[in-house]
């Protein structure tokens, strides 16, 4: 199967639906695996490389849920094309850089995609929307133990899976939740957050400084340790401390609309004209922007039916994304702003001017609204 | 600022992570952080690189020199890349990396998923190191009716590793009869129960 067929469809954990999933945008695990007495793919010659590859390739593409898959050796990859995975998280940007003896499977679906060679000889992983770490842990454990049939894994009796770096090494497995909280950094709370939970490893990404806000107000909440303890409780571990986040997230908003309404539909409302009126935009300043509209929709001030339009945005306008229909040659960051600019701009023609009235602006009364925010999410 | 990675360039990237209650930073070049997949909200990449810094110099307090002698790994390559050359590495380097591990994660003992095939070997030999301790302990207790039974026990799952590692097509390992090196070194003899037939 081409993958301009596979990537003209937004992946099932986009434009899916899943437990919470207005907060916690994705639940993802991956597995990390290596063939026994074959050097890692970091230390292994060409050769080696490419007998891995072809062992893996084989077994992966012989799983009775990869019938229908995209299966493609990097080096046969366009930088974008590559560039475009990586935006999906279908694989990581270590991997795109790879070359000869490396390659990537994925089902149509893109819910279970397959590096090999990555930094480990198989790295795979099953994503999908909302807040479903259990189910996809499920799915994931099971492909892997349809592959032990046919690959020899390299496992250890007191390490278990030996994994290129030693951070993996055990379960070989890295759980996550990608979550979405404006409620949290607009009221500044985001560091306490993180401070309470940190018993669980919390990565913040950042730019600049203390690197405590994240682009688009999207944080991503994963295990750190892989050694110790079982698959299932490491993402107890995880569930417990993201049920918490969330709940935080929900009371933010919660508070926010009671007693600082004004300020957040002063915000709502500039990001929509902005992003109705901008020639040229940056990805940073879009996805701060756009997190704003989609927290807009979570709260009834855009109708729900625009959810997987504004999610989608989120996807793209990231620079490759931006690209993928074009046969031209790369663009360069300029004629990438202005571009983006205009994609936004048509897709938010589509949807109408926030409803101001959905929020009481006097701070006191009103909780019909804001209940919205824990409704399950309406997709159409 | 100069980058944390390659030392040379200027760092125009300043991240901030808490791992158990520890705060880490790094600082990077822009190439670096493009290289190490900084931006990649995956966020495995930085927990690597954050520990894989902190990993490189804890290996350093080995004696150098060292190769692994399946894959010729050295400490210096691991010092570099933070990462391993090969699974027996994992042996090679025990010991260095035994403290790392420590720091590292929650235990230092796998409790998590066995493959399928390893399972049942993997289940045996922990059985058979309690049955060991508990004859040494009935030996030493002078228990010998128990540790006859115990004996008994122990014989049984070696057999039956045997059987499994030669259906699977495994050349059998030498199986090592502990039983007879604890009969010899005592003083007096475990009277033989008469062998059941399996
Ligand atoms: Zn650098
Ligand atoms: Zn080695």
């Amino acid at each position: 199967m081409k993958l301009s067929r596979i990537i003209a469809n937004t992946g099932e954990w986009l434009s899916g639906s899943g437990p919470h999933d207005q907060i916690v945008v994705s639940s993802r695990v991956r597995l990390a695996r290596n063939l026994k007495g074959k050097p890692f793919p970091g230390w292994a010659k060409k050769a080696e490389r490419v007998a891995v590859l072809e062992e893996i390739r084989g077994a992966v593409e012989g799983l009775p849920e990869m019938s229908e898959s995209f299966s493609e050796k990097l080096e046969d990859l366009s930088p974008l094309e590559k560039q475009v995975l990586v935006e999906r998280h279908l694989i990581s940007r270590e991997h795109a850089a790879k070359g000869a003896g490396s390659a990537v499977v994925m089902n149509t679906a893109q819910t279970l995609s397959f590096m090999i060679n990555e930094e480990d000889h198989l790295r795979m992983q099953a994503i999908r929307a909302g807040l479903q770490l259990d189910e996809v842990y499920k799915m994931i454990n099971q492909t892997d133990t349809e592959l032990e049939d046919s690959l020899d894994f390299a496992f250890h009796n007191d390490l278990g899976y030996l994994t290129a770096c030693p951070t993996n090494v055990g379960t070989g497995m890295r759980a996550s939740a990608m979550m979405h909280l404006p409620g949290l950094v607009m009221s500044e709370q985001v560091n306490k957050i993180i401070n309470s939970v940190n018993k669980i490893g919390l990565a913040v990404r950042g730019l600049h400084g203390e690197g405590t806000e994240a682009m688009g107000n999207l944080f991503q909440v994963s295990n750190q340790t892989t050694l110790g303890e079982a698959e299932e409780e490491i993402i107890g571990r995880l569930n417990r401390v993201i049920a918490q986040i969330l709940e935080h997230e929900q009371n933010a908003r919660q508070i926010l609309l009671q007693q600082r309404a004004e300020t957040l539909l002063d915000q709502i409302g500039r990001a929509y004209g902005i992003l109705c009126h901008a020639h040229s935009i940056t990805s940073k300043e879009a996805l701060n922007l756009l997190s704003f509209i989609k927290m807009g929709v979570d709260l009834g001030l855009f109708p729900s039916k625009c959810r997987l339009q504004v999610d989608e945005l989120f996807i793209e306008t990231q620079p490759a994304h931006l690209q993928k229909g074009l046969h031209a040659v790369k663009l360069g960051a300029d004629e990438r702003d202005s571009l983006r600019a205009a994609l936004i701009r048509a897709k938010l023609k589509q949807m109408p001017e926030p409803e101001i009235g959905k929020i009481p602006t006097n701070g006191n009364s009103g909780s019909t609204t804001t209940s919205d925010t824990t409704k399950p999410s309406e997709e159409s | 600022m100069f980058c944390d990675v390659c030392h040379s360039k200027e760092a125009t990237v300043f991240l901030t992570q808490i791992v158990e209650g520890k705060m880490q930073k790094v600082n990077l070049c822009e190439g670096c952080s493009k290289e190490k997949g900084v931006n990649d909200p995956t966020g495995f990449a930085l927990a690597d690189l954050l520990l894989g810094l902190g990993a490189a110099q804890e290996i350093e307090k080995n004696p150098s020199g060292v190769r692994c002698p399946v894959c010729g790994f050295s400490q210096t390559d691991f010092k570099k890349t933070g990462r391993l050359g090969c699974s027996a590495c994992y042996d090679t380097f025990a010991e260095g990396l035994s403290g790392m591990l420590k720091n590292m994660h929650r235990g230092v003992i796998h409790s998590g998923k066995v493959p399928a095939k390893l399972a049942a070997a993997r289940r045996r030999g922990q059985e058979l190191a309690v049955l060991q301790a508990d004859l040494d302990k009935a030996v030493r207790e002078e228990h010998f009716e128990e540790a006859a039974t115990l004996r008994d026990k122990i014989r049984r799952l070696e057999i039956e590793g045997e059987q499994e590692a030669a259906a699977a097509g495994k050349p059998v390992a030498p199986s090592v009869n502990r039983v007879a090196e604890l009969t010899t070194g005592e003083a007096e003899p475990i009277v033989p129960k008469p062998r059941k037939k399996s």
